[in-house]
């Protein structure tokens, strides 16, 4: 492989990991604070590029009124599914909130293709983002370069929130014990409803750049990326923001550098992720930046 | 106590629906084919396929609003959903068949779909015409199921000739969508003819796969372009290819890329925007030159009521309609298995997308039309016809 | 079991093996279908349910192994011109193009493989927890049906196999269904099945009172899994064609919603519910189509079955948190003893 098709490949592979990553940060957030794999989030994020579709297409919006509005949207759906699935059912044994989770997961595919319609539809192409720029021998939207940095900088935006407000320092709490947050004056439901919101929008920004990215939308978009961001915040350290991110990177450029270097693989593409989370739960469960949970008796 | 009215308001109401879901159906559905002769049509309406669906399905009901009657009786479409899933396929058939009673049904886009309602329709006598399924395996073995389309062992070849005869090209890349059987049969009929025509074995340069619902290609598209091939052969559904081929652009490959049928479908062309201009591919109709006098009736009455072009499974859709009828005409009485046998004589039936012709398995012979996207439009390119 | 169980069991067998034969003859296809689907469904349901519902673990990766046994069954069913017939991209592999047994063989040995595969995945898979597990199930679902996809010298990958010989019929899928009620009753029943319990009930005091957590829950993840590949073959014949398609996430999800509403501890309520939701399927149909009232049409709306679906499943997991039957199970004393009154006076004394 030449030097120049390495560094395309390694672009194309961390513009995917930026975007794994921002929506792996909205499952670990969860993770971390309810113990709970929320398996609607890839549908939320689904959600997010229709609402963002619609607010072009049928509103008649400008691309930028669309995407705040979308987000806006996202993460009221967010906390809508977060009171409506999950509250009622948080003192009852694991497996109810699981199947909870992929119950609301399938509910809103379905509704989608209801409401939206089965067929696919095309992304609205903003020509800031998607225009078509060559550095070097490297070929790329100016959306590829724009994704990363975005990633980067919701990133340390959400540490500083976690480390230095008091919002963060309740949510820090929160995800330690729930009880004693809450005897410590911690309103824990307001600091959950405001998790799922922030993970939500975290996913809808990953959605609506993904769509602007892979301009395809259909109901079931959100299936597959969903499956593998979770498996991106295991892989960096479920619970934990930093390794989220990082294990959205090693996800993205660890499948974009499997098919380059093996093509005749190339079927097995997504096998790749599932294979790594298996290893990486068999030989190292905590993950790469995770710390060890004791299980009380 | 509450928990038990709870239990017991689920059962009732569940016992509810299911008699509510019981009696509509027995008491719409007519004494059988007194006044109305019932033909199905069986497609996925919903799931992955629904684009594909929903075309055939205009056709044939733009075929029953023009010919709404046959030997004195009112014609009548009974529309079932397969999901695009094959359990649902087998079920739906089954439901055609049994419930509805229909005596012919037309479908399904999808040659695995038709292939689940394949022994139904055998076991229970009543012919099947599939507008637009090109998978051999429909067909074959199977004497109630027919088809109005060509099969994709003729599609293979007609652009491998293509590639070879008209690009000149003498490496090719696939890229085939590994999870779809229709791409998979397709590019393998293409290699076959391809090597055929170059004489030289080593003439498919790479071979790359990707799944159903994929988004990324970069990687595999930054392979095959490292071969340098002279054309990409990309059969798969229009969902992928054209973000395929807009990935390709956006990386700066400029090679051609060239496909199957399944790309007619408009969202083809506004997902890929402007970079699949110049993508060439197969198809079976083209609304620019009308091929037969029932393809200018067809294409007069589709843009009078939907004001746009037509897509080419609607125009088989509609074919399959008229088929069907014809062989009631023919066969003289609403009998599936003397309608059946009145399909398989089909010789030179003029249809909406050409001359039709069965042969002994229930295929069509039938010419190809090579199209072009150009400024954003399916323009007509060529006719290529069947090698007898 | 007491002796008038024993009579009223046997009576019912008895019943049901008169409603097959009479159902055999005199039902269309369509409601055959149906029926036939109801008792795979109930086999699906109870092999899923003894590793979800009993043993508490959560497994989502049912699909792969249904997957695995409708693919074993049906090449060792399929004759030699067929298999030619259906792997004209590439040619199978021999030797599997000259196998070919005897239907009951086929689907042992494709229960079997199943559990062997469960038995690997298991090895590694069940010493995580909860969520974890989940995921790593269903990341082995994945695996498989994504290698199924791509071997195409031995599954026919995305071209999936047709022309499987339809040997299911009322009497197989029956017979399977009652076979695998018995079994699961039987192995609830006995210490195993206790251990099962305890496992799920609480894993460290399980421990601490002496099971083998590992080998049970393997034990249990194994067995069911047989039970799921048997389903999956009985499946695979009745549709006649198979492809790797039909075995994603969303095939476990109806047999989740199945186990969920029938109430995850209980076998009776994974069989009633395996009813329903078989008969559902078909039934609601008519929410997809025109609802005619007489007065006015509702037009139908195109998935909306799918969303009563998982509505149904939220509903009774946020609500009706046991399911229909709880962990509640079928008894002839309870039926019983909704028929018999008993007098006021010796309700008050609370017997």
């Amino acid at each position: 492989m030449t030097f120049n098709l390495f560094l395309q490949h390694l672009t194309n592979g961390v513009s995917l990991g930026s975007l794994y990553a921002l929506i792996a940060i909205g499952y670990t957030m969860v993770y971390g604070i309810l113990r709970l794999i929320n398996f609607a989030h890839g549908d939320i994020f689904m959600m997010a590029v229709y609402f963002s579709f619609f607010g072009v297409a049928t509103f008649g919006m400008p691309w930028y009124v669309s995407f705040v509005v979308a987000i806006i949207l996202t993460c009221f759906l967010g906390m809508l599914v977060e009171r409506a699935a999950y509250k009622p059912l948080r003192e009852s044994p694991k497996v109810n909130i699981l199947v909870s989770a992929i119950g609301a997961s399938f509910l809103l595919q379905n509704l989608a293709v209801v409401v939206f319609g089965g067929r696919p539809k095309a992304f609205p192409t903003v020509n800031l983002f998607q225009q078509v720029m060559t550095i070097g021998a490297v070929s790329l939207q100016r959306l590829t370069l724009i994704i990363p940095v975005a990633s980067l900088t919701l990133l340390f935006g959400l540490l500083f929130l976690i480390n230095n407000t008091k919002s963060g320092m309740a949510m820090r709490a929160v995800s330690k014990d729930h009880e004693t947050a809450r005897l410590m004056g911690v309103d824990v439901n307001r600091t959950i409803t405001l998790t799922f919101g922030i993970g939500s929008a975290l996913a809808a920004i990953g959605g609506i750049m993904w769509g602007m990215k892979f301009p395809q939308i259909n109901p079931a978009m959100g299936i597959m990326p969903g499956l593998k961001c979770f498996i991106a915040a295991v892989i960096g350290g479920i619970g934990n923001i930093t390794g989220a991110v990082l294990g959205g990177f090693i996800l993205g450029v660890g499948e974009i550098m499997i098919v380059a270097m093996l093509p005749s693989l190339t079927g097995y593409r997504d096998a790749f992720a599932f294979i790594l989370l298996i290893v990486i739960l068999l030989f190292k469960p905590t993950g790469i930046m995770g710390e060890k949970i004791s299980e009380k008796v | 106590m509450k928990k038990k009215v709870a239990i017991l308001l689920v059962f009732v109401l569940t016992i509810s629906l299911i008699l509510v879901g019981c009696t509509p159906k027995e008491a719409n559905a007519p004494a059988p084919a007194d006044d109305v002769i019932r033909i199905g049509v069986f497609q996925p309406i919903t799931g992955a396929n629904a684009a594909g669906g929903a075309l055939e399905v205009e056709g044939a009901k733009l075929a029953n609003e023009l010919y709404p009657t046959v030997l004195g009786k009112r014609v009548e479409l009974v529309v079932v959903d397969n999901k695009s899933d094959k359990v649902e396929a087998a079920s739906a058939a089954a439901r055609l068949v049994e419930k509805e009673k229909v005596v012919a049904i037309i479908g399904s886009w999808g040659s695995s779909l038709s292939m689940s309602a394949g022994d139904i329709v055998k076991n229970a006598k009543v012919p099947a015409v599939a507008a637009s399924a090109t998978n051999p395996l429909v067909t074959l073995g199977n004497d109630y199921y027919f088809r109005v389309c060509f099969l994709d062992p003729f599609q293979g070849t007609v652009m491998a000739n293509y590639a070879f005869n008209k690009l000149g090209a003498k490496k090719v890349a696939i890229m085939q969508e590994v999870s779809n059987d229709y791409a998979v049969g397709l590019a393998k009929f293409f290699t076959d003819s391809f090597v055929q025509l170059t004489g030289d074995k080593d003439a498919i340069v790479a071979v790359s796969n990707y799944n159903t619902g994929d988004q990324d290609f970069s990687a595999q598209l930054q392979n095959i372009a490292s071969k340098n091939p002279d054309v990409i052969f990309a059969p798969g559904n229009f969902t992928e290819s054209a973000l395929i081929i807009k990935q390709a652009r956006q990386q700066g490959i400029q090679i051609p890329f060239i496909g199957g049928d399944t790309w007619e479908t408009p969202e083809f062309i506004e997902i890929g925007g402007a970079e699949v201009e110049g993508a060439v591919f197969s198809t079976f109709f083209t609304s620019e030159t009308p091929i037969t006098a029932e393809s200018e009736v067809f294409l007069r009455e589709y843009r009078a009521k939907y004001g746009k072009e037509p897509a080419a499974v609607t125009a088989l859709g509609y074919d399959a309609y008229l088929v069907i009828l014809a062989a009631i005409e023919k066969a003289g009485s609403a009998d599936p298995v003397k309608i059946r046998d009145e399909i398989a004589k089909t010789t030179d039936f003029e249809g909406a997308a050409g001359m039709i012709t069965l042969d002994a398995n229930g295929d069509a012979i039938k010419s190809a039309v090579i199209k072009v996207v150009k400024n954003g439009e399916f323009k007509y390119q060529d006719t290529i016809e069947p090698t007898k | 079991m007491k002796r008038r169980d024993i009579i009223l069991t046997s009576a019912s067998i008895l019943l049901l093996l008169v409603f097959i034969n009479f159902a055999s003859g005199n039902l269309d296809a369509y409601k055959v279908r149906i029926l036939n689907l109801c008792a795979i469904y109930t086999v699906l349901g109870l092999s899923m349910n003894l590793i979800n519902g009993f043993t508490g673990l959560f497994s989502l990766g049912h699909a792969g192994f249904m997957a695995v046994g409708a693919y074993t069954t049906a090449i060792l069913t399929m004759s030699q011109v067929t298999k030619q017939q259906n792997f004209f991209l590439a040619p199978i592999l021999p030797p599997l193009d000259k196998l070919n047994v005897p239907f009951l063989f086929a689907l042992l040995i494709g229960g079997l493989l199943s559990a062997f595969v469960a038995f690997l995945i298991g090895a590694p898979a069940l010493r995580l927890k909860g969520d974890y597990l989940a995921i790593a199930t269903l990341g082995f679902s994945e695996i498989i049906r994504i290698v199924f996809t791509n071997t195409q010298r031995i599954t026919n990958g995305a071209l999936g196999l047709k022309s499987i010989p339809n040997t299911t019929n009322l009497w197989w899928s029956y017979g399977a269904a009652v076979i695998t009620i018995a079994i699961m009753a039987l192995l609830i029943n006995s210490s195993y099945g206790k251990a099962f319990k305890a496992i799920r009930e609480d894993e460290i005091a399980a421990e601490s009172m002496g099971i083998n957590l590992f080998k049970h829950k393997v034990l249990s993840f194994v067995i069911g899994a047989f039970f799921a590949g048997v389903g999956g073959g009985l499946l695979g014949s009745l549709m006649g064609t198979i492809d790797p398609l039909m075995f994603r996430f969303s095939f476990t999800f109806s047999i989740l919603l199945i186990i969920v509403l029938g109430g995850m501890g209980s076998m009776t309520g994974t069989v009633i519910a395996a009813f329903i939701i078989s008969s559902a399927t078909e039934l609601l149909r008519f929410l997809d189509q025109s609802i005619n009232l007489g007065f006015v049409v509702i037009p139908g709306v195109s998935g909306l079955r799918m969303v009563v679906f998982s509505a149904l499943l939220m509903i009774v997991v946020l609500f009706f948190r046991n399911g229909l039957m709880g962990t509640n199970e079928f008894s002839w004393d309870k039926i019983i003893n909704l028929f018999q009154r008993k007098p006021l006076i010796k309700r008050r004394l609370g017997q």
